[in-house]
């Protein structure tokens, strides 16, 4: 930490109070910020985490108890000024002020907006969504034998809860407007494997399918015919938390707009699935919704605001569960020109695939894979290894069949 | 400054970061990735590494005790 920031930074505002706002608060405290950090969330309690929601939390696997993402004890260590249940209602960056919702100022030195991303929803009836614990218990009570579900979206959120939904012995209809379920992402021979998975369980898959309203009883599909449902969950992507910010004058464009520091105007930082920020590894602007991303972004957000001056630049790392299969990702798949299977098989759903956009080695994606793997690759990717390069030196017979 | 480490396996998701910042205390199992504890307690040159480990870590697997 530089003097400078130290004498000027003596309060830290982080508004948003999960992954992000967390590591951001907890890197503070560790790079020797001594003076005061604001924790303002609108979630009526301490930091939790979210991946097991549509996991172990839905499938009862797990009980709420083992969502917190850090002991009460550590989180008293940390000695923040804590706000939960607090709504930040808007930023004046004149008077370097955060106005909440109840009327109260709380003014920054050096802020970090960790405000995340909230469910798309649909017209109509009213639907569940999954983001929150309150979302994942109120669907958890709606599954089981004897009941059915409509999922609207074969995203990795909407794949997982109904691979839960299945295992639990619902009745699933699961709806995508695309051909191949997370094709624009992963591929579309990869997008096939996943479907299939839903296939073999039963999951009444209907791809090429749009749903234009919830109504009673179901969805409405867009050739105007009703799929029936006791339950709806829709999982159509979601949207940055950014509506309290209008009118600050920072840039808002899917997400806050944040240079390659992360940082969205002189002592104002952006971390997490609400940040849109230009990774210089990709050199490309990118806003991922990862949990990783969160944790590593909150990091250096933390360390910039302080002074550090440390481009941002990882690797993404993605993983999703369903059914028995755990899909791990690394890189920045999305855009890609190629996709090509080096080891294992598909129809065996164990493999590992790498990606490729431009000339660059982009992505690797595994199914089953040890870790050993699939860690050359995710070397070479932080590396920006040229594809032809990677190939060669580390799946020669790949490169062999090319 | 003692630095003691301890994983929750179960909630590892095998994303492989504390490998990469701390590969003297942290390993992967093979055949599915969990997290696999090395040196629950690192001499003082690792305790950064580990410290960074534990805040990074996407699932809260790793606990520290500092006495
Ligand atoms: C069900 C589910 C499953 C997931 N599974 C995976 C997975 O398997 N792998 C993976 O990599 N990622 C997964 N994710 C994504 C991962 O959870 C997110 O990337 C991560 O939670 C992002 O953290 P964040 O801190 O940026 O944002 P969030 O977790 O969204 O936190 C933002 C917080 O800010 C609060 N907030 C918003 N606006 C305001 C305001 N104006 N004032 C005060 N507070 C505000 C929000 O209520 C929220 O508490 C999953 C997400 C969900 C919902
Ligand atoms: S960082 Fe956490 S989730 Fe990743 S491998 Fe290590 S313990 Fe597991």
């Amino acid at each position: 930490m530089s003097a400078s920031s130290a004498d000027t930074l003596r309060r830290v505002v982080i508004v948003g109070a999960s992954a992000a706002g967390l590591t951001a608060a907890e890197t503070l405290r560790r790079s020797g910020h001594t003076g005061t950090i604001t924790l303002i969330g609108d979630e009526p309690a301490a930091p939790y985490d979210r991946p097991p929601l549509s996991k172990e939390i839905l499938n009862g696997a797990w009980g709420p108890d083992r969502l917190p993402l850090r002991t009460e004890a550590d989180l008293d260590a940390l000695g923040l000024d804590t706000r939960y249940g607090r709504t930040a209602a808007s930023l004046d960056r004149v008077a370097r002020t955060v106005l909440l919702s109840d009327g109260t100022e709380v003014p920054y030195d050096g802020l970090i907006v960790a405000t995340g991303v909230r469910p798309r929803r649909l017209p109509g009836a009213p639907a569940h969504t999954l983001r929150t614990l309150d979302d994942a218990l109120a669907l958890k009570g709606r599954l089981g034998p004897g009941r059915s579900l409509a999922v609207v979206g074969a995203g990795f959120l909407g794949a997982e809860a109904a691979a839960v939904a299945a295992d639990l012995g619902t009745r699933v209809t699961l709806l995508e407007p695309a051909s191949v379920p997370l094709a624009h992402a992963i591929g579309e021979d990869i997008g096939r494997v996943l479907a299939q998975a839903h296939l073999d369980h039963g999951v009444a898959l209907r791809t090429g399918t749009g749903v234009t309203e919830v109504v009673s009883g179901g969805v409405r599909l867009d050739d105007g015919s009703v799929a029936e449902a006791d339950t709806v969950l829709v999982a159509i992507g979601s949207r940055p938390n950014t509506e309290w910010l209008t009118g600050s004058g920072l840039t808002l464009d899917d997400g806050l707009v944040c240079d390659e520091f992360c940082a969205a105007a002189p002592g104002v930082y952006g971390a997490g699935d609400v940040a849109r920020w230009h990774n210089p590894l990709f050199g490309t602007s990118m806003r991922v919704e990862h949990r990783t991303n969160a944790a590593e972004q909150g990091m250096a957000a933390a360390r910039n605001l302080l002074g550090a001056r440390q481009p941002f630049a990882p690797v993404p790392y993605f993983w999703s569960d369903q059914y028995d299969m755990k899909i791990r990702a690394y890189g920045y798949l999305r855009g890609h020109d190629e996709v090509r299977v080096v080891e294992g098989s598909l129809t065996d759903r164990k493999f590992l695939a790498v990606y490729r956009t431009g000339e660059r080695l982009s992505g690797v994606l595994a199914i089953g894979m040890p870790p050993k793997s699939i860690r050359p690759w995710q070397r070479s990717i932080a590396a920006g290894a040229p594809w032809g390069g990677a190939l060669s030196a580390l799946a020669p017979s790949a490169e062999a069949t090319a | 400054m003692n630095l003691k480490v301890e994983v929750d396996v179960p909630k590892c998701v095998a994303s492989g970061q504390c490998v990469m910042l701390a590969p003297e205390v942290f390993d992967q199992r093979d055949d599915d990735g969990m997290v696999i504890l090395l040196d629950d307690t690192p001499p003082a040159e690792l305790h950064d590494a580990v410290r960074e480990s534990a805040t990074v870590c996407p699932a809260a697997a790793i606990r520290l005790a500092e006495s």
